[in-house]
């Protein structure tokens, strides 16, 4: 490991190789577990476990100088969008004294070596990765300058090192493309370094431009669907109408065989798969085959019955205490973690050997249970990890690969296969349907206690994750209790002082296809708990920002809350139907504060929106983030628009429809994603200067606060606190489309219809 | 097979494939332009949106049949050939607004960007908060504000 060696001096390796390679190990020292208290986030939370995981296994990760002067790197991380192929050439780029321009960062390939220590999840990459890229950055650096010494004749102290020239006292320079194989290694050995110190940072902490920009707005930048794999031609697979219903029989098989452009149909597991020259092809063949359906694993079940389960499986808030309370039951209906590029993956299998492409969060996983799907030996599979058109949680798993394998071996030839947005939306993975109750009590100026009870259909967490969890589990303060649990309490924090705290998830019905969503637990909970605090606020009289910044625990906290409250003129006076609202939440090693106004007047939630949800409109939104130490501020100011969009949409419009034991959305129109006539039209996103050495997580951190900031206006503007989620739940603003067959028909207005 | 001939950014191309076979298709699968990206296939998420003689449409929607020799279809690849640049004013308001994220989206919200400020400047006035909000594109990476920054952006330099 990159072991700490005194201040700012690590341990890396300089590793045989013709040209200059360095490493480090991928990852941190643990902070020690230690003893138990109330509050369990603050000596470990879930970032410290998933590095702690790493400790005894993690491998090395290697930066290589090129003999054209490049830098690469190949990240084993997913990037979907978060920015950390920016973030880690930024690192490079600091340590290495290159421009930026000159790191070429890939994504790597799945390496089983890493074990748990692959896997983009929880907030986690900058976190684990911050001091090893740099070190082994930095001990690319501290070669180049010894080579650059024997080539120009100079102690390495009279050199200096920027913007990727070596130059000496005299200006004499020497690029260090020209050093790359003179500063090689024919052996691999340990090497001690030591980092640049924070305050002379040139590249870190500055606003920086996505380094893939060009390449995305040419076009040219390529997702797994754009990769030229020879002879993987479009595949899509014919759906139950339930969810995961299974195959009966197929009444038609030949006549959609002989269909124009289709090459092969073949059952498997989850449909019927279909193989054609186009996706269009595809599409007309899905929809042409006549298949007899087994029952799912949700037959039946709808909205209201999953609530009753719920309201079943929910643990009592315990004996009523004597003094005054505030108590609120909130429910969140099902939502879709669905990215606007569906589950896709190319897949070559032959008989002795497998290639898979696709966007993949935890790639060991998947190359583990697909290899093992195939009966290949786990080495005869290779997974290459694609950029992703989005994850939202979604890409941690390898629904659309383990597809995309099975349909390759059953006909042996190369498949490109995609799922229709249909298909993402009715049988795609969701964020689970869920209840949460609060109870509050205070007396007089005393919060007493905090009581919270989450009962939630079952996450999956079968992708990695989950395995880091129970592997850890037992050495956790928290007893014996399952890794959803674990999970739970590790991502959950009490930011305010209201007192002996309790919380607790309990779980039911395995039978839908859930995954984590973006921020996880955290949105409905923090979304329940700040609404209560409103609550509380109301019941006292108090102002519910003051009575906020009165309890919250420490100084970051209250420096964000202030920030917000101050930029965003909190207090102001506003129209009657139009109302602020502020949160806060802490999560990641990061905290975080929303203010948001919003308008529920009736012209506004009537405003006509064709073919779509106007609803109250967030006419603003100011956000102050701390994430201890940003490395890259503007791409962590993208992170918190994407939440603050995210929390917009699941306290207003976003929500899947069960009934009948299938979701009733089934496009872009039917489920309300924020759109642009929901975007706040002024908004504003600070990030606080930073307060530590370390950087906190930021992915998912913008979710929780924005959606409990909305809420909370929302409560504020209409007088009544909302209680269902998102809140115009109750009203069905589409029809839906047939699940037999479940697909729709491509229209033909393209070039007609209105823009 | 019906052969069907047209141009695409600014080159004649002919593509044997039945008529009913939607233009995105033949553009991705056949011709191997990738710039427009499926997102839903029915008109609806935006993300696929070209130019059909300079107007915006939806690919994913159209049967190639549509299309007559003399058709010119713009995808992403080829918008800034069409202003005889490197980058398009309204791509490069992209990059220095930094609005991708993922970027799968962005093809196509920057093709309707640009017909949005077309038709804004065909009606001699500028671009207003509503005609941002008449934007269906889908970004689920929630972008959106940083696209309407660059729209304006992109629009005082078209
Ligand atoms: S793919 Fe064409 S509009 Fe969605
Ligand atoms: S940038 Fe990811 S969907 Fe828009």
């Amino acid at each position: 490991m990159s072991e700490h060696i005194g201040r700012r001096r690590f341990l890396g390796y300089v590793l045989a190789a013709p040209t200059l390679v360095t490493a480090a190990e991928l990852s941190l020292a643990p902070a020690s577990a230690a003893v138990p208290s109330a509050e369990i986030t603050e000596l470990l939370d879930l970032n410290d476990l998933m590095t702690v995981a790493a400790l005894p296994t993690s491998g090395l990760i290697s930066v290589a100088v090129n003999a054209d002067g490049t830098v690469s790197f190949a990240l084993p991380r997913a990037e979907v969008g978060q920015g950390i192929t920016t973030s880690s050439a930024m690192l490079i780029a600091e340590e290495l004294s290159v421009p930026l321009s000159r790191v070429r960062i890939t994504l790597a390939d799945a390496r089983p070596e890493l074990l748990f220590n692959q896997l983009t999840g929880g907030s986690n990459t900058t976190i684990a990765t911050y001091t090893p890229i740099r070190v082994a950055a930095a001990i690319a650096r501290s070669r180049l300058l010894q080579a650059a010494a024997g080539v120009l004749g100079a102690a390495p102290g009279d050199l200096t090192l920027a913007a990727g020239v070596v130059t000496d006292r005299s200006g004499r320079g020497v690029d260090i493309g020209a050093l790359a194989q003179r500063a090689a290694s024919a052996q691999t050995g340990q090497v001690a370094v030591e980092l640049t110190p924070r305050e002379s940072f040139t590249v870190i902490g500055r606003p920086t431009n996505r380094i893939d920009a060009l390449e995305a707005v040419t076009g040219r930048k390529k997702f797994a669907m754009d990769l030229a794999v020879p002879g993987a031609l479009p595949t899509m697979v014919c759906r139950p109408p339930t969810i995961n219903g299974k195959v009966g029989s197929v009444a038609n098989l030949a006549e959609v065989r002989a269909m124009a452009g289709v090459t092969d149909v073949v059952t498997i597991a989850t449909g019927v798969a279909v193989r054609a020259q186009t996706f269009g092809q595809c599409i007309d063949a899905v929809r042409a085959l006549r298949v007899t359906w087994r029952a799912g694993t949700a037959e039946g079940k709808s909205d209201a019955s999953v609530l009753r389960e719920l309201e079943l499986a929910e643990i009592p808030l315990g004996l009523r205490p004597p003094t005054p309370v505030v108590e609120g039951k909130f429910t969140f209906h099902f939502r879709s973690n669905g990215a606007v590029e569906p589950n896709c993956a190319i897949a070559d299998v032959r008989a002795d050997r497998a290639e898979i492409w696709s966007a993949l969060k935890s790639p060991i996983v998947a190359q583990e249970t697909i290899a093992a799907r195939l009966g290949l030996p786990v080495g005869r599979v290779t997974v290459h990890v694609a950029e992703g058109g989005g994850s939202f949680g979604r890409k941690l798993f390898f629904d659309a690969a383990l597809e995309a394998a099975e349909v390759s071996q059953r006909i042996g030839k190369p498949v490109k296969l995609m799922w229709h947005r249909a298909d993402d939306f009715r049988q795609g993975r969701a964020h689970p349907m869920a209840t949460s109750r609060v109870r509050i009590a205070y007396l007089g100026d005393a919060v007493l206690s905090y009581t919270q009870r989450h009962t939630s259909v079952a996450t999956d967490l079968g992708h990695g994750l989950g395995e880091i969890i129970t592997a850890f589990a037992a050495q956790l303060p928290v007893g014996d209790i399952g890794f959803a649990e674990t999970f739970f309490q590790l991502s959950q924090n009490m930011p305010y002082e209201f007192g002996l705290n309790s919380r607790l998830l309990s779980e039911v019905d395995k039978g839908f296809n859930t995954g984590s969503m973006r921020n996880v637990y955290s949105p409905d909970v923090a979304c329940a708990r700040e609404l209560m605090v409103d609550q509380l606020a109301a019941r006292r009289g108090r102002d519910p920002y003051q009575m906020r910044r009165a309890y919250l625990r420490d100084d970051r906290a209250k420096a964000v809350l202030e920030k917000v409250a101050q930029v965003g003129n909190w207090g102001r006076a506003m129209p009657a139907g139009m109302a602020q609202g502020i949160a806060f939440h802490a999560e990641y090693k990061s905290v975080s504060a929303a203010l948001v106004e919003i308008d529920c007047r009736p012209e506004t939630v009537n405003r006509p929106i064709r073919d779509g949800v106007a609803g109250p409109r967030v006419t603003r939104v100011v956000f102050a983030v701390d994430v201890g130490l940003a490395v890259n501020p503007r791409g962590l100011e993208a992170q918190m628009m994407g939440g603050i969009m995210d929390g917009i949409a699941l306290a207003l419009t976003s929500g899947l429809h069960l009934r009948d034991g299938y979701f009733l959305e089934s496009s872009w129109d039917n489920y309300f994603y924020t759109r642009q006539w929901n975007t706040p039209p002024d908004l504003k996103i600070i990030v606080m200067p930073s307060t530590s050495e370390n950087p906190g997580g930021a992915g998912e951190l913008g979710v929780a606060a924005s959606v409990a900031a909305v809420a909370c206006a929302y409560g504020r503007a209409t007088g009544v606190m909302p209680t269902t989620f998102p809140i115009n739940h109750a009203t069905l603003s589409f029809v839906p489309k047939p699940t037999v067959p479940p697909i729709p028909a491509s229209p033909i207005d393209g070039a007609t219809a209105a823009r | 097979m019906p052969e069907h001939t047209f141009r695409v950014n600014g080159e004649q191309v002919t593509v044997d494939v039945a008529d009913d076979v939607r233009l995105l298709w033949v553009l991705r699968d056949i011709l191997g332009i990738t710039g427009p990206k499926y997102g839903c296939g029915v008109n609806v998420c935006k993300a696929c949106t070209s130019h059909l003689n300079g107007v915006a449409v939806s690919p994913c929607a159209i049967p190639v049949g549509e299309l007559r020799p003399a058709d010119e279809v713009t995808t992403i690849e080829g918008l800034a050939a069409t202003v005889g640049r490197e980058l398009h004013p309204m791509q490069q308001a992209w990059l220095d607004q930094d609005v991708v994220q993922c970027g799968y989206c962005q093809p196509g919200q920057i093709m309707a960007a640009v017909d949005l400020v077309r038709r804004a400047a065909a009606q001699g006035r500028a671009i207003t908060d509503a005609d941002l909000d008449s934007l269906r594109n889908i970004c689920r990476c929630g972008t959106y504000f940083r696209i309407r920054e660059a729209i304006k952006a992109g629009a005082r330099n078209m």
